[in-house]
């Protein structure tokens, strides 16, 4: 059942919106950052560790019982919440960076030679970067980084020109966290496999705001993390294939991930997705982030869809007219992101007066800095929305970002 | 807001817009390079020291408004100063930035339009940063990096 969506009835379940910062009703415009948590979820974090609490997988007694089939709840809510109907292909890992650090670790192990290609784009996350770079360097392989266009999208041409039998794998962010841009995942993804590529998707930015279904976009391996959907912090997914994650080697080792431990036989591992989540996991955590899919859920997918797309419609227009400002990534097809600069303003000081305001926006490299690069900007400015936002606090960025244009005039 | 206009004063605008000795000076004796790898803030300061003397001295780079302020303010304070005035300065700054808040010495002059970061613990660093790094080229080192 989803009810109707009245956005003060919503920010009602959000105690953080209540604040006041220097002297101004709080305006959380970082969302891309992180998302602000609904009561419920910190409802369940307090009530497992008031009721709930002890180690999973380990005891007889009834707390880790109880534990334990909670943990096991989270991950079958994980699975609904992505369409995935087998709830062992969901790892819990820390976050999207260590989901992407796993996969990219394994694929090395297991997939990469020398001279094999991983093809990544110009407007990936530090975190789909790196992790490749430390694979390719270890097994010899070339990382391969296909185009953006001016406008912000992806350079589609680039990329398929880029995309050959030497691919063995295509990273590749669902949502850009800099410019908010969608890139057409199913149609690249369709491309990827008839080369044998492994696609490994980042939907840190497009978990939060749009239904994903994964079966029905045929990737590999899907990451986002559970801070970005009104979930606790320390907590993430990692989705793998079956069959890959059976052939992956384990990531970390100890407690839990084992099958048997012996000195004189030697240790075998247990299957995903115990093999991947060696010690105690975050099991609060987890917990604290099926929360947030049930709130989400009640929410409405299409609700939020539809709420936040006013916003970025509302907020979009009017920014444009602001002397010197200039949108990156005005692109039609986006998440409710307004990355900008203006003339003569560093992104460091729009951000520095816009918190003055009460105003949270990032302002910098938002972990692209290759995509910066690309741009020739040192940072820009971003002010990500959420459902829980109003036409009157994007009112309230309007007017504080007119005002810095003028006093920098 | 009084904070707000206390950090962005005229003059730190001023020397944001117009920023003095932005530029660089090929052949100098000695050079730095600073950079702040939380924000990405940028800058190289040129020296060209002679007996001692600070006979010209510029600087180059990207940063915010504070921090291409204060290395203007710094490059125009320095100039025709000895490397030991200079350094002497520069800790007078770094104290009225980092230090327990005092009456600064009237020695500094303008450059006290910089103790507005004093509020905004976030941005002092954008202040520093110009200085760290002259200091860096005066002592013959050439790579400076602060996160403080
Ligand atoms: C697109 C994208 N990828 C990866 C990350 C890394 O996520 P986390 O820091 O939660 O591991 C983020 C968030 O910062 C992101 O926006």
């Amino acid at each position: 059942m989803t009810r109707s969506f009245d956005v003060h009835r919503v920010r009602a379940d959000f105690p953080i919106l209540n604040l006041h910062v220097n002297g101004h009703p709080l305006t959380y415009l970082d969302n891309a950052a992180t998302s602000q948590k609904p009561r419920t979820v910190l409802q369940a974090l307090n009530n497992y560790y008031e009721q709930q609490n002890g180690n999973i997988h380990r005891g007889v007694h009834y707390l880790s019982q109880i534990a334990t089939d909670a943990y096991d709840r989270a991950r079958e809510r994980v699975a609904h919440f992505l369409g995935v109907a087998d709830p062992r292909e969901i790892i819990f890992v820390r976050g999207a960076t260590e989901g992407l650090n796993l996969v990219a670790h394994g694929l090395g192990e297991i997939l990469l030679k020398p001279g094999d290609e991983i093809l990544l784009t110009r407007m990936e996350h530090h975190a789909n970067i790196v992790p490749w770079q430390i694979a390719a360097q270890r097994r010899g392989a070339k990382i391969v980084v296909a185009d953006v266009t001016p406008e912000g999208t992806l350079d589609l041409e680039d990329f398929y020109r880029k995309l050959n039998p030497h691919t063995r794998v295509v990273g590749l962010v669902h949502a850009s966290n800099a410019l908010g841009t969608i890139n057409p995942v199913e149609e690249i993804i369709r491309h990827a496999r008839e080369v044998g590529a492994v696609v490994v998707l980042d939907g840190c930015q497009s978990a939060p705001h749009f239904p994903v279904n994964i079966p029905k976009l045929g990737c590999d391996f899907f990451v986002f993390s559970g801070h970005k959907v009104c979930g606790p912090t320390g907590i993430g997914v990692l989705w793998g294939k079956s069959d890959w994650l059976d052939r992956l080697p384990p990531y970390q080792t100890g407690g839990d991930m084992i099958a048997k431990v012996s000195f004189e036989r030697g240790t075998t591992f247990r299957e995903a997705p115990e093999k991947f989540e060696a010690g105690t996991p975050d099991i609060a955590g987890a917990i604290g982030l099926g929360a947030a899919l049930d709130y989400l859920e009640t929410l409405g997918a299409d609700n939020l869809v539809t709420a936040e797309k006013a916003l970025l419609d509302h907020v979009t227009p009017q920014l444009r007219e602001v002397p010197g400002l200039k949108i990156i990534g005005d692109t039609k097809h986006k998440t409710s992101i307004v990355s900008f600069t203006l003339d003569g303003v560093h992104p460091h000081d729009i951000g520095t007066i816009l918190d003055n305001d009460g105003i949270a926006v990032r302002a910098g490299h938002h972990c692209a800095q290759p995509l910066m690069d690309y741009y020739k900007i040192p940072g820009t400015a971003r002010a990500s929305f959420a459902f829980y936002n109003t036409t009157q606090e994007a009112d309230a960025l309007v007017a504080s970002v007119r005002k810095i244009s003028k006093m920098f005039a | 807001m009084s904070e707000l206009s206390d950090l962005y004063q005229e003059i730190i605008l001023d020397h944001n817009k117009r920023p003095r000795n932005f530029r660089e000076i090929p052949s100098c004796t000695c050079v730095a390079e600073g950079n702040n790898p939380l924000c990405g803030d940028e800058v190289k300061v040129f020296v060209q020291l002679e007996s001692e003397k600070i006979t010209d001295v510029a600087f180059s780079g990207h940063g915010c408004a504070i921090s291409r302020a204060s290395a203007s303010m710094m490059t125009a304070k320095t100039k025709g100063r000895t490397r030991e005035e200079a350094r002497e300065m520069s800790q007078a700054v770094r104290a009225m930035l980092l230090g327990p808040e005092v009456e600064p010495p009237r020695t500094l002059g303008d450059l006290v339009a910089l103790s507005g970061v004093r509020k905004f613990p976030a941005r002092i660093k954008c202040a520093v940063l110009p200085w760290h790094t002259l200091e860096a080229a005066l002592d013959g080192e050439s790579a400076v990096t602060t996160e403080e």
